[in-house]
């Protein structure tokens, strides 16, 4: 059964494309694979009913939870998979010549058709309770899809949304309903859950849990609603839904719980009550309806309302007509719906006041809806009035007043279901007196793929009712399963008796209400409005949607200051409560751990309170800068060698990142004069100052167990063969850390060179060999030259001879020429190859001694950094001529990839492991393989900078440029208003004449 | 010994770093939020060393007895959050010259949707109307649900009449259909 059910999923996925490329006729090739399922269930039929051992599959799965992909095929199961199966060829094959050939998505259509059956399938089969539900959603899922097909359409979407919140609500309670079931049984195969079908309390709290769902599929009163709403899907759909999928899931649930449950009085009420209501509510709204769809789907909430009275009975004869009838109205419904389609395709309206003389332009179609009509109404010799029969039967037989209670619904709901019955076909097929609506048609005859499906079906149900022994065969060992009464049969002729008066009260009944007809309609038009389960439906909806925009309006107020205070009051608010709650343990202090620390500690507390105090941008960051350094200092003292230097290297790079985006913005902060605002943000610092100082008091008190760390010694150099635990711990011990940060650190480089670059970060990357006279002596102008004066005269047009004259910076061409300064150029060409291999040291040392992948990144970020100052994009260019992206890429890759090598060695991934090399006169090589992990941080960490300064500084310099603006001069920041500010005043330099000679 | 007395100083140093980050994290101007950040930062880095235990000999194997040894683990972690910052930082940045670039200034802005959303709340504008799910009954939205098959085709499209004569011959002479009243795509318009 698994396989069968992955067919139709692997066949679904495929179908889009071979609809896409062959067309509507695929759905031929597609039928093909509920025909396997159809042809598989056939050849089980031996096994099924020959008394022996059921078909069986058990798959382990999710077992710790009980989910397992264990499958059964029983009576039940098989009827089911029948049905599913083969109105599913069927209709596939319908479907081959009911859409247009240019049909809109009709690749996803059958895509998601063909996986509805195999839901359906699964559904039907599954022999564990949580993977029933799994398929139940399956169903809701694709069924919601299909309603929904025409998605540009607002009934469509309102139906299909409506369908799929009725239903899910109702299989969330059955999956609650299923939990308590499956605890109280201890088991969460259904077969298991059957057999011994546990009782108690809650027991009945978890069937009427299970019942929602099946309340909400089957669309009984009051979640009615959703199925005649349904018939905004195609109609091929309508009817696949209608007969033999979804709704009937339903059924099938109250059929396959009945015999374990029926007895309760949780199971007994709501099913009779519901039921009964349903059937009633159908018949009576499908005698108004003018449109032929929702004729039958308010028909089909009758008969739904019907078969789950008679199936939930608990009786044996009873089950035995219900079953009966789920297998006749399969046939009936489908094929009345498929006729509707031809009708609708032919004579282009469902509307039977517009619809005339049919029977003659379409005689193929007006038999084949006669005879499904006539087994749906329940006449001799149909499926359908042998169903009846049973069922009448054997309701009056059990003779207990609940019997004849639901005996008289029974006939009640029949002589609707007569009455609309030849409403329907009357009103599609029968001769109307001419007026204004209607219409005088003359369609042509459909072809045989359209007529075949619904005239297969309608002389199946005929088939049936004249061979009912069969029938009975296949039903008969389910309904044995039920609790009370006698076997009941499948007869054509049960002899006089209660049954037969009652079939004749629901024929002269049913005529008379349909001669009435008109009558009935004006009299339900003129009846006061009842309380609508649609509209209930609509309005709780709306009701629903003006809370959340309530809701919404009242705590998004759109100030990021009041969302991150409400986020730190909470915050405080917790830790408060729970050491209020906890209890303090008993917390110690010491003043320091040496009189260092109180001196830093006073100079990073003043500069921190001098950096709130600043008012000029500049001075705040370099403050926050003088706050990093003086916690590195810290960091020393504090034993931490490789915090500070990365620390250190770190503020250093923040700074001039800081700097390079200093140089657009303006110099001082803008006024807040609003006094109270500061008020409370200052007592709100106040506050988490003080309460973040009390859980560091509270926290190292709080350990109750020696650190996890104390064995880090001993394992970095047991296994991570380094002599640096903490450089140990970040590319072995804690690797998958680092590996997760690198890629946070990746994405925040990515998202820098978006927020400027804009389009795409991959433009050409600025070399000094694409300078031209207009743009070589541009970069970082700035206006005019003010020694320019000073310049005059210069040879630089001169060639320089071979090895002669050579620039230390090859970039320096492209500064203006003020900009460049020679004492700046000299010293980094001097220092940019030591900090280089600095940083190569770093990273290799790294494992013994302080330093690692970060703090080389950074160094030889910095040397990039200093490059880029003293020369400007192009030299950058110089230096990196490759995009980040290359760095940052390699780096991740390198590091998963590291990371990967042991797997292929058997070993875990990110071990380390230490390979020893033979140097010759080198001595021993020792290289441990996390070494390339480290190689990894160092590219990732190195990309990250070389972006912020291709993008900071290199990009905002170009744009700059190509807009005209003059990059200001930060060194110079005055206090006096520039064209930067705020609010900039337009006064451009005036003294640009002046200068020049 | 597993519990060690707190280190004061650092206590309350920590908590400078928390109020004066806070003040600045509830300003409006991004830079001064990115300088509040930095060093809310800078005190988590404390918090967590601070939360290891007492200061020690570096963790480097062989360099000192090991039980005299700064605690490796939290240091491990500050080591990445402080570079973690590095990037926030750098992506906090480039917000803010965005920010320039389009409003000559770094501030964060209220969210005007926010603020429209609960004006029109206040109101009461938010009408269901503008929802789906209002609107026609079951009889009129079927009246109007129509299939795509062949025919409906040639009634609803205009465009579409490439059916040419040679394939579909007898399909030719259509009979006079009812135009649905209004197509789905005027009720999406409307």
């Amino acid at each position: 059964m698994l396989p069968l059910v992955t067919l139709q999923l692997v066949v679904a996925l495929l179908a889009p494309a071979a609809i896409r490329s062959w067309g509507r006729r695929t759905f031929v090739a597609l039928a093909a694979a509920p025909a396997a399922a159809l042809v598989w269930a056939l050849a089980q039929a031996s096994a099924v009913f020959g008394g022996g051992e059921m078909p069986i599959e058990r798959i382990a799965w999710a077992s710790t939870i009980g989910l397992n992909l264990d499958f059964r095929l029983d009576a039940l199961s098989w009827l089911m998979v029948v049905i599913v199966s083969g109105i599913g060829v069927l209709v596939l094959l319908y479907c081959s010549a009911y859409f247009s050939a240019d049909s809109s998505n009709l690749g996803r259509f059958g895509g998601v058709f063909v996986a509805f059956v195999g839901a359906m399938l699964g559904l039907v089969t599954a022999d564990n309770t949580l993977l029933l539900f799994v398929f139940w959603e399956l169903t809701t899922v694709f069924s919601y899809l299909l309603i929904g097909h025409y998605f540009d359409r607002k009934a469509s979407r309102r139906a299909a949304m409506q369908a799929i919140i009725v239903t899910t609500l109702g299989g969330l309670a059955m999956l609650l309903g299923l939990v308590m079931l499956a605890t109280a049984a201890g088991t969460y195969s259904l077969s298991g859950l059957l057999s011994a079908p546990p009782t108690g309390p809650e027991v009945e709290v978890a069937v009427v849990l299970v019942l929602l769902g099946a309340v909400t599929k089957s669309a009984l009163v009051p979640f009615h609603f959703w199925l005649p709403a349904a018939m905004a899907a195609p109609t091929p759909v309508s009817a696949y839904l209608h007969a033999a999928a979804m709704v009937k899931a339903g059924v099938y649930l109250v059929a396959r719980f009945a015999p374990g449950f029926s007895d309760l009085t949780a199971w007994r009420w709501p099913v009779l009550v519901l039921g009964s209501a349903t059937m009633l509510v159908g018949g009576y709204r499908s005698l108004r309806q003018h449109d032929l769809k929702l004729l039958l789907a308010f028909g089909t909430v009758s008969q739904l309302g019907l078969m789950i009275v008679l199936v939930g009975f608990g009786s044996r004869a009873v089950a035995l007509g219900g079953l009966a009838l789920v297998a006749a109205h399969a046939m009936f419904k489908a094929s009345l719906f498929l006729v509707v389609g031809v009708i609708d395709d032919a004579a282009g309206t469902r509307d039977l006041r517009e619809l005339s003389h049919l029977a003659r332009r379409l005689p193929y179609a007006a038999t084949a809806a006669a005879l499904a009509t006539a087994s749906m109404v329940g006449l001799v010799p149909f499926a359908g009035y042998v169903a009846k029969e049973a069922a009448l039967e054997g309701l009056w037989h059990d003779g207990d007043a609940v019997g004849v209670a639901i005996f008289v619904v029974v006939v009640i709901g029949s002589v609707l279901t007569l009455a609309y019955g030849l409403r329907f076909w009357w009103g599609a097929f029968g001769n109307k007196p001419a007026s204004a609506g209607v219409q005088q048609l003359n369609p042509e005859r459909p072809g045989l793929l359209l007529l075949g499906p619904p005239g297969v079906l309608a002389l199946g149900g005929l088939a049936v009712g004249l061979a009912p022994a069969g029938l009975e065969r296949v039903l008969a060992p389910h309904a044995d399963l039920y609790p009370h009464g006698e076997a009941g049969h499948l007869v054509l002729w049960a002899g006089l008796g209660a049954p037969a008066v009652g079939t004749l009260v629901v024929l002269l009944g049913g005529a008379a209400l349909f001669a009435a007809r008109h009558r009935v309609e004006r009299v339900q038009a003129s009846a006061p409005a009842v309380p609508d389960a649609d509209l209930a439906y609509r309005r709780s909806m709306r009701r629903l949607d003006a809370a959340a925009a309530a809701i919404t309006g009242a705590t998004q107020r759109g100030s990021l200051p009041a969302y991150l205070a409400v986020i730190l009051t909470v915050t405080v608010a917790f830790a408060v409560s729970t050491t209020a709650v906890g209890g303090i343990g008993s917390p110690s202090v010491r003043l320091w751990d040496t009189p260092v620390q109180l001196v830093l500690a006073l100079f990073v507390a003043v500069a921190a309170i001098l950096a709130v105090r600043a008012r000029r941008r500049l001075k705040a960051v370099l403050l926050a800068g003088a706050v990093g350094y003086g916690i590195a200092a810290l960091f020393v003292v504090q034993g931490a060698p490789d915090l500070a230097l990365t620390q250190v290297l770190v503020e250093t790079v923040t700074l001039v990142v800081f700097v390079l985006v200093l140089r657009r913005l303006p110099a001082y902060f803008s006024n807040r004069p609003l006094a109270g605002s500061r008020w409370w943000r200052a007592a709100l610092g106040l506050v988490v100052g003080i309460v973040v100082s009390g859980l560091a008091i509270l926290a190292p008190a709080a350990r109750i167990h020696v650190p996890i760390s104390v064995d880090f010694p001993d394992q970095a150099y047991t296994y991570g063969h380094g002599k640096n635990i903490v450089n140990v711990t970040l590319v072995d011990i804690r690797a998958w850390d680092t590996m997760g940060e690198i890629a946070v650190i990746l994405v925040a480089a990515t998202g820098v060179a978006s927020l400027v670059f804009l389009r795409t970060r991959m433009r050409a990357i600025d070399r000094v060999r694409d300078l031209t006279p207009e743009t070589a002596a541009a970069v970082w102008a700035g206006g005019p030259d003010p020694t320019a004066v000073l310049r005059r005269g210069r040879p630089g047009g001169a060639e320089p001879g071979p090895g002669r004259n050579r620039e230390w910076l090859t970039g320096g061409a492209s500064l203006a020429p003020h900009r460049r300064s020679v004492i700046f150029e000299v010293a980094t060409r001097l220092v940019f190859h030591t900090m280089l291999a600095f940083a190569l040291f770093l990273l290799f040392a790294g494992h013994n001694a302080p330093g690692g992948g970060f703090a080389a990144g950074l160094v030889a970020g910095i040397a990039l950094t200093v490059r880029y100052l003293a020369g400007g994009r192009y030299e950058l260019g110089e230096a990196v001529p490759v995009h980040p992206g290359l760095l940052l890429g390699t780096g991740l890759f390198l590091s998963v990839g590291a990371g990967l090598v042991p797997l292929a060695f058997g070993g875990a991934m990110l071990q380390s492991a230490l390979i020893e090399i033979d140097g010759g006169p080198l001595g021993t090589i020792k290289l441990v393989t996390a070494l390339f992990f480290d190689i990894g941080v160092f590219l990732v960490v190195l990309g990250l900078v070389l972006d912020v300064l291709r993008t900071l500084g290199g990009e905002v310099d170009r744009q700059g440029e190509v807009e005209g603006r003059a990059v200001p001069d930060v060194a110079y920041d005055s206090p006096i208003v520039t064209v930067d500010d705020a609010e900039p005043t337009i006064e451009l330099p005036a003294q640009a004449g002046e200068v020049r000679p | 010994m597993t519990a060690v007395p707190a280190n004061l100083v650092l206590v309350l140093l920590i908590g400078v770093l928390f109020g004066t980050g806070v003040y600045l994290l509830l300003e409006r101007s991004l830079s001064r939020v990115l300088v509040g950040v930095t060093l809310i930062g800078n005190g988590a880095n404390l918090l967590l060393l601070v939360a290891g235990g007492a200061a020690g000999g570096p963790p480097l194997v062989g360099s000192g007895p090991e039980d005299e040894m700064a605690d490796p683990l939290p240091q491990a972690l500050v080591l990445t959050a402080i570079v973690i910052t590095l990037g926030l930082s750098a992506f906090l940045l480039a917000m803010a010259f965005r920010s320039w670039q389009l409003h000559g200034h770094d501030e964060v802005q209220d969210d005007l949707e926010d603020r429209r959303i609960a004006r029109r709340v206040a109101r009461g504008l938010l009408a269901p109307n503008e929802l789906d799910d209002i609107g026609a009954s079951l009889a009129q939205d079927a009246a109007e649900a129509r299939d795509e098959t062949e025919h409906s085709d040639q009634r609803n499209d205009l465009d579409d009449t490439f059916v040419s004569p040679g394939l579909f011959p007898h399909r030719l002479p259509g009979p006079q259909h009812r135009s649905p009243l209004t197509s789905s795509d005027e009720e999406e318009r409307r």
